[in-house]
């Protein structure tokens, strides 16, 4: 800590901040706009000046800028400075004398920091009279807009595109007031991060295209503390929602979790909340004698009362529940239908995948890091995971993490951390050591100190032989070749050097090998004194928690219904032909008598279904998702959902009482339900803390969803009725779906946005913050459910498999991962349809010769008497004996590795 | 496309360095002295040859405004606007030239025989007003001295 003096008060601050970090942390106002808290400063825009003296009796001072001072012991400095004061004016008013001041038709209006800053500096008369410069502006792809007139050239946007994120498709051109900020030519934006940009800029240069085609004010939005259900990383989010329909996503800071960030994904694949298609009632399908269908909607109450029936005349009901769907959710199934009647809803390869990686992580001592962390490691070996298509946030924490260990030069000569642009020029090009192993090439790959792509076995192989490099009594596998011993103890010799080296794996080869090999490899770094950390990503947003929650397979749930031991099946939030053959599946909905299916998306499943259950979608309801670091998170209910939608779980809970298993008290509230959790399974004792309970109050007030300014609240619905309704009742939360309650401090996980006066852009966090860049105040949302069991060593895991042998006429189905096609939910928001790739079968050079094939001619893949026809994209990087498919596409259900498939060529007719 | 020639001379440039990228402005220089000036497709050939994307090779090239990436007369005229040269008559040497031919600076005369741009102080204060065409220095300037240069430029 260090002391400084601010206009003659002294001030204890943190060490190793400069002056602008120092003043904003202890809450004071200071205007700025090329400092940004991820990107560091640069000093560029001139706008964070103060005034600074030599000691008590300088009376002259002069001035400096704060980002780029360090804040160190005794300095004296001065906000207030008239001089000062005036050249912020007059920094915000030569930077205005291009903008358009278009702000009622700007989309940042309202949330934006150059407003904010124009208000703060106190500059209000605009003098400049003469023609402003005006600029064409980009199309940019589905999801940005461009509006280059209002740049104000803090170079944000390019220090966040191209030296944060790594993208190389976006850059600054010309010079002087001329400078533009965009791509050589229009086009999609190429980065799997270029959201971020909306929240980058200071300035409405780059807003959100989604929103823009149900714009509003963020004033005028209601919002709640959501979490990501795109992947498995549990990205927090805050949606906002008008009219009852979803108008966007926004990062919400979590300082352990996704910072300041969010991918593509997480911020553009809500759309399907919105659909015309979703399931919004509860539908009855009733086929007579003849097989003939008829769909007709039904009333609640009468359904619940049929169901009733169905379950109480003795009858076996099973339930299948899902990755996607919350623990409630899952619990209610379980609790419905009995734990010996529950099924997790993933099949027993998924299931072991993922309950391999929480056992490994409970017994073994190496701890899993949040996704934070990962952004420290200082060596990295990545084990057959494509991380930017399967857990996008940490490919951005990768592309900090390459940093840490050549920013050891820039630490030597002094250059504090912040100091973005000193850093840079120390550190040049060099990257820190980060290897990876995968099927195929990576976008990541470009970062990497060198790369290996082989078939899923062989990489475990890998990841044996590194293991047996580190500790020699580490077993590896038989014939391992001298290539592949030398990549080993490169490996090695990297990860046992680094002070804070990281193995990453996860389940996207299907292969519990690599899984295995990656926890010998963390084991055998901590067999010798270091502090290695073990990171898997996991399939779904709460694939974790359905593991943690355990029971059966999806396979042994279709065998259950295939020998008659079931009459009813209840599936919740899951599309089992996105992961079962389809024929299993087929069989399934033969078998069983009764199908019931609760969801809010239409799928191939919900077509099978007797009856259909309306569910909310994540802003429509509350529940707990269990992220791949095994973080328990709440999501807050955004908005009342129209007609019988409700979660999940609350439907469980109806069926619970109209059969008479409880009574109606049960559950009233979510977090009565997740006391029940935490009784009956211990693996999730926990879950009920990670937010306050519903009768939480601040000053015996709740908090409120919408902002103070929300305007019509009477007016908005006066087509409908004059009188205002009366508030909705929220019985899961402490929130209200109001303008009135409690503003200011709160439990970070309650937080439903960060606003503070003066403050409206997404810059306000800082006063919600402990520090710059730091926990939330009162601690970062979440709950660990998972730690490394103390003192612990468990056995290496047994021998490596085989060597990967090609077969003759199969070939080895590789999932090829897509950030935009290969998750289910995101795949169904029409913003992402033009990113989504339409399917393909890649093949090696060899195998295609072998094939005669090329590059767009037609193949037919056959597995288990399905068959698809894809064009041929020949792939270089792809292992000889293996075909690459795309992972999860509509087009190809469930075409998905480790299958061995049947690859012909379909000859020209 | 770029030519054989040029692949040649950038490649020369390129082993110079321990990053191919810091041989762009060498590539730009080597492109405009062949071509006159850089199209896109260039900035395009440039970006592939150094390991760039186009977006780099651009950024390079329209922040330097002695690269043009439009075309430009057979001579380019670039006239001194700094100090020395604006107290010394810059404004009614500009005019002259400007009434001459009709065009503006950043212009190009009808016959595409001149370019006109401003420069920055060409470093001859001392015989201010000044310009220089092409790789020609001219100095102690008027507007009667200056016809007679241009007609040395065909
Ligand atoms: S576009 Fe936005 S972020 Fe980029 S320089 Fe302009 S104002 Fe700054
Ligand atoms: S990384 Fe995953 S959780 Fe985070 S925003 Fe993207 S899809 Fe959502
Ligand atoms: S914020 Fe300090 S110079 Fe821009
Ligand atoms: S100002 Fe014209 S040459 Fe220096």
């Amino acid at each position: 800590m260090a002391t400084i003096y601010i206009d003659d008060k002294p001030y204890e601050v943190k060490d190793g901040q400069n002056l602008l970090q120092a003043c904003l942390s202890l809450g004071l106002n200071l205007s700025y706009f090329c400092w940004h808290p991820a990107l560091g400063s640069v000093g560029a825009c001139r706008q964070c000046a103060v005034k600074q003296f030599k000691d008590e009796n300088d009376k002259q001072g002069r001035l400096v800028m704060s980002c780029m001072t360090p804040a160190s012991a005794n300095i004296r400095i001065s906000i207030g400075d008239a001089e000062a004061k005036e050249f912020r004016q007059d920094v915000i008013e030569h930077l205005m004398t291009n903008h358009p001041h278009d702000c009622p038709v700007c989309d940042e209006g309202g949330e934006c920091h150059l407003q904010d800053m124009t208000v703060m500096s106190g500059h209000h008369d605009r003098e400049y009279r003469f023609k402003k410069r005006t600029h064409i502006n980009q199309d940019l792809g589905p999801f940005i807009n461009h509006e280059m007139n209002r740049c104000i050239q803090c170079y944000r946007c390019v220090r966040y595109y191209r030296d944060y994120a790594g993208g190389r498709d976006f850059n600054v051109f010309a010079s002087h007031d001329n400078v533009y900020f965009g791509r050589h030519e229009p086009g999609t934006l190429e980065s799997e991060f270029s959201g971020n940009l909306v929240e980058v800029c200071p300035t409405g240069v780059f807003t959100d295209k989604t929103q823009k085609k149900h714009y509003t004010r963020r004033w005028d939005l209601q919002v709640a503390p959501s979490i990501c259900v795109h992947c498995g990383l549990g990205c927090n989010t805050t949606p906002g929602e008008r009219y009852g329909q979803l108008r966007r996503i926004r990062n919400r800071y979590n300082g352990e979790v996704n910072g300041y960030f969010l991918c593509d994904r997480g911020r553009y694949g809500y759309e399907f909340v919105n659909s015309a298609q979703r399931v919004k009632q509860v539908v009855y399908r009733r086929r007579d004698d003849a097989g003939v269908e008829t769909v007709e909607k039904a009333v609640k109450g009468d359904v619940l009362r049929y169901l009733a029936r169905l379950l109480a005349d003795g009858a076996t009901a099973i339930g299948i529940g899902s990755p996607r769907a919350s623990v409630e959710t899952n619990f209610a199934l379980r609790a419905l239908v009995g734990p010996e009647n529950y099924f997790t809803g993933m099949t027993a390869l998924e299931t072991r995948l993922v309950s391999s990686m929480i056992e490994i992580l409970k017994t073994g001592p190496a701890r899993t890091p949040s996704l934070d962390e990962i952004g420290d490691a200082d060596a990295v070996l990545v084990l057959g995971e494509d991380v930017t298509n399967v857990a996008p946030m940490m490919a951005l924490r990768l592309r900090q993490s390459v940093r840490n260990e050549p920013m050891a030069v820039a630490h030597k000569i002094g250059i504090p951390d912040w100091n973005d642009a000193a850093v840079r020029g120390a550190v040049q090009t060099k990257k820190g050591p980060l290897f990876i192993a995968t099927p195929a090439a990576t976008k990541l790959d470009e970062i990497a100190t060198s790369t290996y792509n082989a078939a899923p076995d062989n990489l475990a192989r890998l990841g044996y032989a590194v293991a047996n490099a580190i500790d020699p009594e580490a077993p590896t596998g038989d014939r391992v070749s001298a290539e592949v011993r030398q990549l080993a103890e490169t490996i090695a010799t990297a990860l046992k050097g680094a002070k804070k080296p990281l193995v990453i794996a996860g389940a996207s080869c299907a292969n519990e090998c690599i899984i295995q090999a990656a926890a010998n490899i963390v084991w055998a770094l901590c067999k010798t004194e270091h502090a290695a950390a073990l990171s898997f990503t996991a399939p779904e947003c709460n694939s974790v928690g359905a593991a943690l929650l355990g029971g059966r397979s999806l396979d042994e749930a279709i065998q259950t219904v295939r020998d008659g031991r079931a009459d009813v099946v209840i599936i919740a939030e899951n599309d089992l032909y996105r992961r079962a053959k389809r024929a299993d599946v087929d069989a399934l909905f033969e078998h069983a008598k009764h199908v019931v299916v609760i969801d809010h998306s239409p799928t191939a499943t919900t077509a099978k279904a007797e009856v259909t259950l309306p569910a909310a979608a994540f802003p429509e309801g509350d529940g707990t998702f269990v992220n791949n670091e095994g973080r328990a998170q709440r999501f807050i209910q955004v908005y009342v959902p129209e007609g019988d939608v409700q979660e999940s779980w609350r439907w469980l809970r109806a069926l619970r009482v109209a059969t008479g298993k409880a009574d109606v008290a049960e559950w009233a509230t979510l977090d009565l339900a997740l006391a029940s959790v935490e009784e009956a399974v211990p693996a999730l004792s926990g879950v009920r803390n990670c937010a306050p309970p519903p009768a939480f109050r601040a000053l015996g007030q709740k908090v409120p969803r919408q902002a103070h300014r929300y305007s019509g609240r009477t007016a908005m619905r006066a087509n409908i009725n004059v009188s205002e309704p009366k508030i909705q009742e929220d019985p899961d939360s402490p929130l209200t779906f109001s303008m009135e309650g409690y503003r200011g401090e709160l439990p970070a996980s309650l937080l439903p946005s960060f606003w503070a006066p003066g403050w409206n852009s997404a810059q306000a966090l800082t006063r919600f913050q402990e520090e710059i860049g730091g926990p939330l105040r009162g601690g970062d949302p979440g709950v660990r459910l998972i730690e490394p069991a103390a003192g612990s060593a468990p056995a290496y895991f047994g021998d490596a498999p085989k060597v990967f042998a090609v077969r003759k006429n199969d070939r080895l189905a590789v999932s090829l991962y897509h950030i935009f096609g290969s998750e289910e939910l995101s795949a169904l928001s029409p913003p992402l349809a033009e990113r989504i790739p339409a399917l393909y079968a890649a093949l090696s050079p060899s195998d295609a010769e072998a094939l005669e094939v090329a590059n767009g001619d037609t193949v037919e893949l056959r597995l288990n008497g399905a068959a698809w026809r894809a064009p041929v994209s020949v792939r270089p990087d792809l292992p000889r004996g293996t075909v690459g498919v795309p992972a999860g596409l509509a087009a190809a259900e469930f075409l998905s590795a480790p299958a061995w498939i049947s690859v012909e060529k379909v000859s020209a007719t | 496309m770029l030519t054989d020639e040029m692949k040649h001379e950038i490649e020369a440039e390129a082993g110079l360095y321990e990053q191919r990228q810091a041989a762009a402005i060498e590539a730009l220089k080597i492109v405009q002295r062949h071509r006159g000036w850089v199209d896109d497709a260039s900035v395009g050939d440039i970006a592939a040859v150094l390991n760039m994307t186009p977006d780099e090779v651009d950024s390079v090239a329209t922040f330097y405004n002695l690269i043009y990436r439009r075309p430009v007369g057979r001579h380019v005229i670039r006239v001194c606007s700094s100090v020395s040269c604006y107290v010394m008559g810059y404004a009614s040497l500009r005019e002259h030239l400007r009434a001459r031919w009709g065009i503006a600076l950043g212009e190009t005369t009808k016959d595409g025989r001149f370019t006109l741009i401003p420069n920055q102080c060409l470093g001859a204060c001392d015989h201010a007003p000044t310009l220089m065409i092409d790789d020609d220095l001219h100095h102690d300037l008027t507007p009667e001295s200056i016809d007679a240069i241009l007609e040395k430029y065909e």
